[in-house]
């Protein structure tokens, strides 16, 4: 449904992404992992066309796209068919939670306003916001903010949401929330495409997962297997790191 | 301070506010709507970075901010007839005026869209929406909350800066408040009133602009 193929790109000179190809079938739930600065950001931004890939093809929602030339309308009409959730949350903060979520329907998809809120309550009931509806982004906490971007993001009825470490920004008794509203999603069968340090999201909500350094992916496969009898030497380490910094405490409660 | 002082403060009070209410709002309001239009346009092709305009925008807040508004006025009112360009002189002072507002606004709004974070620009984006509808819907509403106090600051400044304008015969209050001073010998008086009159139309402005940031404070 999503495939991405051989995509570099640079900055300044240094290639953060050396030719990543990336299968993602309908219903898909793929976690990417990978160090920091690895390039897992750069692969959601490309996709997404936040970022100008410097050569690659994409062939989504029936299209093939060149990503360094697409034009301004396909990338448009691309971005109309996936969703986006970022770290940051990155809310509307002039616009009350519904309004957030309402803005992409009526402004973008020409909606008509009463359905544009009709499918806005949906979807924020969805993620468990509807009481909080008329609430201005600063009058919420970083996770109820993270589930009103979540609802946003599936508001146009995308057909893959991508979401970049929608967790990392939260004090940890929040995460949980959130990590609980993508496991719901998954479970609904929507296609999700996950860069995350929650191992435990990894291994239980998805049914891939990919291992990014240095710009190539290293690995993938079933979380089963790649959790538990990792193929590469590289995978090893990750996790024997990861394992090193849970002992330590710094894994993120859920 | 004597009878003949008193009834003369009280006559020139009126003939002062008069042009005050038919020359300075005017050329205020006029001059700083249009250059508000100015200012919005000059800061979007620079945060835009449209090419070409972007360059010609940035010539143009250089030329206006570097020179004296003093001088604009007179290369506006006594240079350009000479290169048959003939602006009569309230026309000539709303272009000085509104050109100079547009050159600082612009600053001032710039700054305000950049305070915006870029993440609800990307947001935006991925909600389906284009750079302008996203600029139109998301940014500027909250960039021009950031503007407004120091949008009020250049509406303020404005008002005493029309005085300027009568060194090109625009008969606004202050070349009203010069003429009556060499008319009855009493500038000390004259002039004390004319400030006076200022103050109260920028007291006025200030409250404005107080009730106004309490509105949009609470929205
Ligand atoms: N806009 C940019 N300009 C220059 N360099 C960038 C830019 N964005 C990312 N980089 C660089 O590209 C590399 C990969 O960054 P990226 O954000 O994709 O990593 P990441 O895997 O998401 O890391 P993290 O886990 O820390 O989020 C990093 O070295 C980063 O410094
Ligand atoms: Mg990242």
């Amino acid at each position: 449904m999503l495939d991405v193929e051989k995509v570099h790109k640079k900055f300044d000179g240094q290639e953060v992404l050396s030719g990543v190809s990336l299968h993602v079938d309908k219903g898909d739930v793929i976690t990417i992992l990978g160090p920091s600065g690895s390039g897992k950001t750069t692969l959601l931004r490309c996709i997404s066309f936040l970022e100008r890939a410097d050569s690659g093809r994409m062939e989504f929602a029936g299209t093939q796209v060149d990503m360094h030339r697409a034009g301004k309308k396909q990338v448009l009409a691309l971005r109309r068919r996936m969703g986006f959730v970022f770290q940051s949350y990155n809310l509307f903060a002039n616009k009350t939670a519904l309004k957030n979520v309402t803005e992409g329907l009526i402004v973008a998809r020409h909606m008509d306003k009463k359905a544009a809120a009709e499918i806005a309550e949906s979807c924020l009931q969805r993620v468990g916001m509807w009481e909080k509806r008329n609430s201005y982004p600063h009058q919420l906490s970083g996770g109820q903010q993270q589930r009103v971007a979540i609802a946003r993001a599936i508001a146009g009825d995308p057909e893959v949401v991508l979401f970049d470490e929608p967790t990392s920004a939260l004090d940890p008794e929040l995460v949980g929330e959130v990590l609980q509203v993508m496991r719901s999603l998954a479970r609904d069968g929507m296609t999700m495409l996950v860069v995350t340090h929650e191992m435990r999201f990894a291994r239980q909500a998805a049914n891939k997962v990919i291992l990014i350094d240095g710009g190539h992916i290293v690995e993938e496969g079933r979380p089963q297997e790649f959790f538990v009898r990792p193929r590469t030497e590289r995978a090893r380490q990750f996790l024997d790191l990861l394992g090193r910094e849970n002992e330590g405490g710094t894994g993120a409660a859920q | 301070m004597n009878d003949r002082i008193l009834n003369l403060l009280k006559d020139s009070f009126v003939q002062i506010l008069l042009p005050g209410l038919e020359m300075t709002v005017p050329l205020t309001v006029i001059s700083f709507s249009l250059g508000l239009v100015i200012a919005l346009v000059t800061a979007l092709v620079q945060v835009a970075n449209v090419k070409g305009l972007k360059e010609l925008a940035r010539f143009y807040v250089w030329i206006f901010r570097g020179t004296p508004m003093l001088v604009q006025l007179y290369v506006v009112f006594y240079g350009l007839p000479k290169v048959g360009l003939i602006l009569e002189a309230f026309p000539a002072a709303v272009v000085v005026f509104s050109l100079n507002t547009g050159a600082y606004a612009s600053e001032t709004i710039r700054a305000a869209i950049l305070s915006v974070p870029v993440g609800q620009m990307e947001a935006g984006y991925c909600s389906g929406m284009t750079y302008m509808q996203t600029m139109r819907r998301i940014i500027l509403p909250q960039a021009m909350r950031t503007a407004f106090p120091p949008l009020s600051n250049s509406l303020i400044g404005l008002v005493k800066d029309t005085s300027l304008a009568s060194n090109i015969t625009v008969t606004e209050m202050f070349l009203t408040a010069q003429r009556i001073a060499s008319r009855t010998y009493e500038p000390f008086w004259m002039y004390l009133e004319v400030g006076f009159i200022y103050l109260i139309f920028c007291t006025a402005l200030t409250y404005l602009q107080r009730w106004l940031e309490k509105k949009l404070e609470r929205k």
